[in-house]
């Protein structure tokens, strides 16, 4: 079903933190791992003990090193190279448009979005795996497995967040499962009290790539400022002296005295 | 964009077939030379299905290449596929009657002109409505792509022409016209290209991570440490320098030549080997052409591998 | 007919996707080794094989989650890297040519060269386990055997933090304890790369993260947990001790300290006997009944310092009933600490990191400690009776590993950062740091080092522990070492963890002696766990005049075609940890939580199917055919018929076992009791472990809380309570400086005699690393380092199907200003140079690093032939070693001796005190060097391709 749906039930996805992402890789080998044996063909992987290992990965995690310049986030001049630049973990995997470039332009229906959930999803048996909605993805979210020659993608683990064979709780995607620092988050986007919808809302939550029109529905909760840090606003920026007559040891009668 | 063999062949080779058979469509050339029909018709058709062929090369399931006639009402490959059949079906009724019945059914020759012509459109249009590469995404595709078509079509229908005795003075000349229209437009995109690409449509490792804010963005460590899918099939990088040397290449190979060559027709030399030449080198130009529209394409996923 | 209906409308009905689809057939829950985390897995098994694996949400150490390696764990269980039978060689040393033998012979050739040694001279068995998570049986076997020669990896990982917690308070970071993460609202961390412990400080971050917490990185490379710090500190390495005690001049000078804290709990008020090149100067004074003396400022007399009424005084000289003259311990911080030494400008430099900054940073931790304090309503009960009404926290913590540890100064450094928490009055209290069960453990409840073997008969203790002074070293009566490592001896007198990263190279130089028989588990000495990697190498292979191996005999036990399995006799292959049986235990390195203890074991949730065999049965085996006492009775019957037995009916003491979890006979025990045989179903059925939860009034102030020493004590983690004091000074260092003063029958040599003296300070103090001191800071002005990366451990991620795409090969990641400077950047190849070598490599820039620092992943290169990869695996042409770089000895000194590259103190290997320089290189063919000779596989090579799970997808 090529066609957009024009509205969704529910409008599953991600809210991911890249103030809490450490960058581990969790989120990435437990999708690898859920999904290689689950819905649709494996993940495959070609020469895996090789020259050139390669294989079907439906989350990869980069790593950016952002470095303030005047014109973006460096406040004062003279600091350190290594203090204007900082590391930024960044999971990316299917962010499931609103406006889904790469299911308009399949020519078989094998991609769609789901109307009650807005999942993305490939049906795998429909695929010619010509490539195409991976063209048409700007994020990188589809990859073509070498084996079965069929497009994957993300499922939001919908062989999970549904199944009543596993526990209520863990009906959740395998990285949000997994990931350790707990810098992913699952819910409804078309419910503003969702946990996603007021991540989103108090920490500004941001589209990746908004001019590509794609509308994604998972979020990216930026970095807080490393400046702006109540702490420091709190303590002094340096301690002072005791006053007491005698430096430190005539302070440290008066401590004494006060213990009893 | 990585420059696959199947593809580049699938839209030069596709779009000449169905240039030359739009053309024939619409009656050019001598129709009253036997060889002509069936010369022009084996080799319209041929270079039309043998374009198609090379492009399921690339599927990963050819077997089920029909599917993809089912989704024309949103995507551009589903309507190059459709298209692609009702113009070898008309076209192929409209062939029957003129080779077998010697009759050219003109009212349906019109159609199947009309239908080839939306064909190369359509396959153009798979490019052009990449949003995610910028340097498809324009009207020039869709125009380079026709008049490629087009120059290559007749070219091939002249050559063919030849068979029958001196060519139409016309055709030499419209086809000098549509090689310098197909180059032309061939050099506009290249201009296009130098200026627009990913930051000509606001697009950076900035907007890609959001993280503008912060500062300036650099690939640190890619995911893996080995290359994946996303980095073959859509981060080719061309050096620049090579670039330039196959523009030219192209230029010289695909423009110049067959100029050089057709000019020479018009004067006399309309020797059928001239004039294959001509068809020959102008389609070998526009195969580097095409290869270059691939391989120099700036997909957005780059960004997330280090392009800027 | 849809297709005709999709093709006329162009659309076509969504297709449905079953809501509920088969997961598993079912749920083993056993525990994790793809690193030393020891997280609960729950394995889903269908068909027999495998499904997945995800974290177990019961589980204390992981609560549900899981990292990259831990989800990686089906392609390590059916890595293609697994040995299949017992190898014997048949090439030489190196060569990885093996025949494959059964068994039987294997055990019975392993007993032939054992035996022997036993009978006649147990020493000549060097018998030392890497990263071995059984060590309270291996180290038993050890003693059993009678060989003073054992200890696992601790001595080249991060004894100098184990050994600087215990001295200090009982404890340290990780197994021992951990941030309060509930609850602290401050949290330094220091020297820690993407691991140790993983998952735990992963959720850990995570809650402060979700709290608004501040979280300050101190690392000199903004990666990883760094990478999220809310500040950064890029100091420079080596130089985290400076760094901290400027903090603690900034406290003490300004009067931050948490004065009742310090004289309640710690040794603040001891007073220690001032008289200057007497034997007795710096011990602590004591009245006849051997307690530690303080003076009472009101009563203006001695005190014993667990005195009740006790009003200790902090400062001032005493003159003691004796007559001898005497000072608090604070005094002698306070005088050392306020020296302009340590003030914030003087180090600034240095360290990298700004005056502004320390001080700073100094204000926030006493902000956060005194006016954020938290207060519990929970009454308890101190070691001297007082009860209080509450308890008082004070919310900053702190955790460091490897990178403040790995450093010739890394034990002073370690213990300066316990001072600096001690004095915030932050350890276990509310907010701060809390230990987990059975720690706190003072030094006094752990054994001081045994050595003394005899032939045919058992050491005559445990070889690892405290050393107490020179009476505790292992010595013989030429005082040369008694250890084939040398641990204990003068030249790392509190080496408490052993130095197995000195074995090979002593016993190639048989020096001090030379061995017999060499067995080894689970170390890939061969290559990434040794410095000089190919130096280890020709040590292992070298010959003597007659042609024979100076090391005749070495056994090694892996599940892996490692490269250490190339350089072995014979091979005895172990089960991957799927397969096997294993017991966290209390006895050894626990999983415990602060609230909680617990335990929890491994058992074979897969059946092998291979002719392999879990090591701890290979070895019980082995005790049994050569009837080592303990393992067999009277009758010379073994008392074990594997580890599963030894597991449950083992007691090291009565009702104390491997396994604390359903004790007793009907199973309702926990932590003593009479063993049970019915326990490991119990434990399989309870999901793996066993926790018990620690009473409310026991949480917090646990050395010196009633109701804990008495939990404990029930509990079986101690006979009888022992609440003990914080070490601000360390008695036992001092006597060793004593000693290197010239005071004592037991005397360094002169060669150590300086270097003891100025290193064993009694109080935390900073020296420069000593190899940076050592060489010209001209010639090798850049530091270089190795982190692990989150998604490896060591060097068994390689053979990883998944893993090793993420990680196959290792940039050298050289700082922005080291790239201007030497017109380097990214995908060009330098030459790193130090001392003892030099290595050809790739490098990336990176700005988010100390400037004068270079860095990159560990153990990614790999030998050609190792781990099943191809003859032409990017981890064999583009990945690298550090270690090529790095000597086991410092360059020679003046007298023409070599130190060993390690902490004076403790021995531990100073992997990060390397200095380098770098120079750009030509590409050349893109292979790093140096590239070793390639060893044959002797499981051959991996599959061309894998689709793990296709049975299961249609």
């Amino acid at each position: 079903m090529t066609l957009l749906p024009e509205t969704t039930q529910k409008k599953l996805g991600l809210a991911i933190d890249l103030d809490t992402c450490v960058g581990c890789h969790a989120c990435e080998v437990a999708c690898k791992e859920w999904n290689t044996g689950g819905y649709g063909a494996p993940l495959s992987d070609q020469d895996p003990y090789g020259e050139d290992p390669t294989g079907t990965w439906l989350n990869r995690v980069h790593t950016f090193e952002v470095k303030a310049t005047p014109d973006r986030g460096a406040s004062e001049s003279g600091t350190p190279m290594s203090q204007l630049s900082q590391l930024v973990h960044f999971p990316k995997s299917c962010l499931h448009c609103d406006d889904a470039p790469c299911v308009t332009v399949c020519p078989t229906g094998a991609s769609y979005k789901r109307s009650e959930d807005g999942i993305v999803l490939v049906n795998e048996d429909w695929c010619i795996g010509c490539g195409l909605c991976a063209w048409a993805c700007p994020y990188g979210a589809r990859e073509l497995d070498a084996d079965e020659g069929v497009m994957k993608k993300c499922t939001l683990c919908v062989d999970r967040i549904y199944n009543e064979n596993i526990p209520e709780v863990d009906r959740v995607p395998a990285c949000v499962r997994t990931c350790p620092a707990g810098a992913r988050h699952f819910g409804d986007f078309n419910d503003p009290n969702s946990d996603v919808s007021k991540l989103t809302a108090a920490r500004g939550g941001m589209d990746l790539m908004p001019e590509m029109g794609t509308k994604p529905v998972n979020q990216y909760l930026p970095p807080r400022p490393k400046h702006d840090i109540d702490l420091i606003q709190l303590a002094k920026p340096e301690l002072t002296e005791p006053t007491a007559d005698g430096g430190l040891l005539g302070w440290l009668d008066k401590a004494l005295e006060k213990l009893g | 964009m990585h420059p696959a063999p199947s593809i580049i062949i699938f839209t030069t080779l596709s779009g000449a077939g169905f240039g030359l058979l739009g053309l024939l469509f619409l009656g050019i050339g001598p129709f009253a030379c036997p060889a002509f029909l069936w010369v022009s018709a084996i080799l319209g058709f041929g270079m039309a299905i043998g374009g198609l062929l090379a492009s399921t090369f690339h599927l990963g399931h050819p077997e089920r290449a029909w599917r993809a006639l089912t989704q024309w009402r949103s995507s551009w490959l589903s309507r190059e596929g459709v298209l692609a059949v009702l113009t070898l079906a008309a076209g192929g009724i409209y062939a029957i009657f003129l080779l077998f019945g010697g009759v050219a059914v003109s009212q349906l020759g019109t159609i199947a002109a009309l239908l080839s012509i939306a064909t190369v459109y359509s396959t153009a249009m798979i490019y052009a409505q990449m949003k995610t590469v910028p340097h498809w995404n324009s009207a020039l595709t869709p125009a380079m792509f026709l008049a490629s078509a087009l120059s290559t079509g007749l070219l091939a229908l002249t050559f063919v022409a030849s068979f029958a005795g001196p060519v139409p003075a016309a055709m030499v000349v419209i086809s000098i016209v549509l090689v310098i229209l197909a180059w032309g437009l061939n050099l506009a995109m290249w201009r296009r290209n130098a200026e627009t690409g990913l930051s000509g449509v606001g697009s950076s490792p900035e907007t890609a991570t959001g993280l503008g804010a912060l500062g300036r963005v650099r690939l640190l460590e890619a995911p893996h440490s080995s290359p994946n899918y996303l980095m073959r099939e859509m981060v080719y990088k061309v050096g620049r320098k090579h670039a330039q040397k196959l523009r030219r290449l192209a230029l010289l190979v695909g423009g110049a030549l067959p100029l050089v060559l057709l000019l020479l027709a018009g004067t006399g030399f309309a020797e059928p080997f001239w004039l294959l030449l001509a068809f020959a080198t102008h389609l070998a130009g526009i195969l580097i052409g095409r290869w270059l529209f691939f391989a120099e394409a700036e997909h957005a996923v780059s960004l997330y591998y280090g392009h800027r | 007919m849809k297709p005709l209906h999709a093709l006329a409308n162009g659309r076509t009905e969504q297709p449905s996707t079953p809501a509920s689809p088969v997961v598993s057939d079912e749920i083993r829950k056993t525990t994790c080794y793809m690193c030393a985390c020891r997280c609960g897995i729950n394995v889903h098994m269908r068909d027999g094989k495998v499904r997945y694996i995800e974290g177990n949400r019961d589980h204390p150490v992981n609560q549900g989650v899981l990292c990259a390696k831990g989800s990686a764990g089906i392609m390590q269980h059916y890595s293609p890297a697994r040995l299949q039978k017992p190898l014997k060689r048949v090439g030489e040393r190196g060569e990885g040519k093996f025949e494959e033998i059964e068994w039987e012979e294997a055990l019975e050739l392993a007993v032939s060269w054992l035996e022997p040694v036993r009978k006649n001279a147990p020493e000549k068995l060097a018998f030392f386990t890497g990263r071995d998570q059984s060590q309270s049986l291996t180290s038993w076997w050890a003693q059993q055997f009678g060989t003073p020669n054992y200890a696992a990896h601790g001595g080249f990982c991060s004894v100098n933090m184990a050994a600087a917690g215990i001295y200090t308070m009982g404890g340290a970071f990780w197994e021992f304890g951990s941030p309060d993460w509930d609850r602290t609202k401050m949290f330094m961390i220091f020297g820690v790369a993407e691991d140790h412990d993983s998952n735990p400080i992963k959720i850990g971050l995570g809650k402060l993260k979700e709290r608004g917490a501040k979280i300050v990185g101190v690392n000199p490379v903004r990666s990883g947990y760094n990478a999220i710090a809310d500040e950064w500190v890029g100091i420079t390495p080596g130089t985290d001790g400076l760094f901290i005690l400027a903090m603690v001049h900034e406290l003490i000078r300004t009067g931050h300290v948490d004065l009742e804290y310090l004289i309640r709990y710690t040794n603040a008020p001891a007073l220690v006997i001032d008289n200057p090149g007497e034997a007795d100067h710096g011990m602590f004074a004591r009245n006849a009944k051997d307690e530690i003396l303080v003076w009472d400022r009101k009563a203006d007399k001695e005190l014993p310092i667990l005195d009740k009424k006790a009003k200790p005084a902090l400062k001032g000289k005493v003159t003691l009933s004796d007559g001898r003259s005497a000072r608090p311990v604070f005094e002698l911080m306070a005088e050392k600490y306020s020296s302009d030494d340590y003030a914030p400008a003087a180090v600034a430099d240095r360290c990298g990191v700004s005056e502004a900054t320390i001080k700073r940073l100094a204000s926030e931790l006493a902000h956060v400690a005194f006016e954020e304090e938290i207060v519990i309503d929970q009454p308890w009960t101190d070691l001297r009776g007082v009860k209080h009404k509450k308890m008082i926290g004070r919310p900053v913590s702190f955790h460091a590993m490897r990178g403040i540890s790995a450093h010739s100064n890394g034990f002073q450094t370690c213990r300066a950062l316990h001072i600096l928490q001690i004095i915030l009055g932050s350890v276990e209290v509310p907010g701060g740091f809390r230990f987990k069960p059975p720690y706190p453990k003072p030094m006094e409840a752990h054994p001081a080092p045994h050595a003394k073997s005899e032939a045919g008969a058992p050491l005559n203790g445990p070889h690892l522990g405290f050393p107490r002074g020179p009476e505790s070293l292992a010595l013989k009566e030429d005082n040369s070492a008694v250890r084939i490592d040398k641990a204990f001896s003068w030249d790392a007198p509190m080496s408490s963890h052993g130095m197995m990263h000195m074995v090979i190279a002593n016993a190639a130089a048989k020096d001090p002696y030379g061995i017999d028989v060499l067995f080894m588990y689970m170390a890939n000495m061969s290559w990434n766990s040794s410095m000089n990697s190919g130096g280890v190498m020709d040590m292992l292979r070298a010959k003597d005049d007659n042609g024979d191996y100076v090391i005749p005999k070495i056994i090694y036990s892996d599940a892996y075609s490692s490269e250490m399995v190339a350089f072995a006799d014979l091979v005895l292959p172990d089960t991957t940890y799927l397969e096997r049986h294993d017991c966290i235990s209390l006895l050894d390195r626990p999983i415990c939580e602060a609230d909680a203890v617990a335990d929890s074991i491994r058992w074979p949730v897969v059946e092998p199917d291979r002719e392999v065999r879990g090591f701890q049965s290979v070895i019980i085996d082995l005790a049994n055919r050569m009837k080592l006492p303990g393992f067999v009775d009277d009758k010379g019957e073994a008392k074990y018929k594997d580890y599963a037995d030894y597991m449950v009916n083992h007691e090291r003491r009565p009702g104390v076992g491997p396994l604390a979890g359903w004790r007793g006979e009907k199973g309702d025990e926990g932590g003593r009791g009479a063993p049970n045989k019915d326990q490991l179903n119990r434990y399989i059925e309870e999901g793996g472990f066993w926790l018990e939860h620690i009473p409310d009034e026991a949480r917090f102030f646990k050395p010196w809380n009633k109701a804990y020493q008495e939990w404990a004590v029930s509990k079986g983690f101690f006979d009888k309570p022992q609440p003990y004091l914080f070490q601000l000074y360390v008695e036992p260092i001092r006597k060793f400086q004593a000693a290197a003063e010239g005071h004592g029958d037991r005397q360094p040599p002169e060669r150590l005699r300086a270097r003891i003296k100025e290193t064993f300070d009694p109080l935390p103090m900073w020296y420069p690393p000593f190899e940076g001191a050592m060489v010209s800071e001209d010639e090798y002005p850049i530091f270089a380092l190795t982190q692990r990366p989150a998604a490896m451990y060591h060097s068994w991620g390689s053979q990883n199907a998944w893993l090793r795409q993420i990680h196959g090969t290792n940039p050298l990641y050289v700082s922005g200003e080291l790239c201007e400077k030497h017109g380097l950047k990214d995908g060009d190849w330098a030459w790193l140079i130090s001392h003892h070598g030099r290595i050809k490599i790739p490098v990336a820039r990176m700005d988010a690093l100390n400037p004068h620092t270079v860095w990159t992943w560990n153990a990614i290169g790999k030998r050609e032939g190792a781990w099943a990869l191809k003859s032409d695996a990017p981890e064999t042409k583009k990945g690298f070693l550090l270690n090529h770089l790095i000597s086991e000895l410092l360059p020679e000194r003046g007298d023409g001796y070599r130190w060993a590259n390690s902490d004076p103190i403790t021995g531990q290997a100073a992997w990060y005190d390397l200095k380098v320089r770098i120079e750009k290189a030509d590409a050349g063919d893109g292979v790093a060097q140096p590239h070793m000779d390639a060893q044959k596989s002797p499981v051959g090579v991996g599959p061309d391709d894998i689709a793990y799970g296709k049975e299961w997808t249609k």
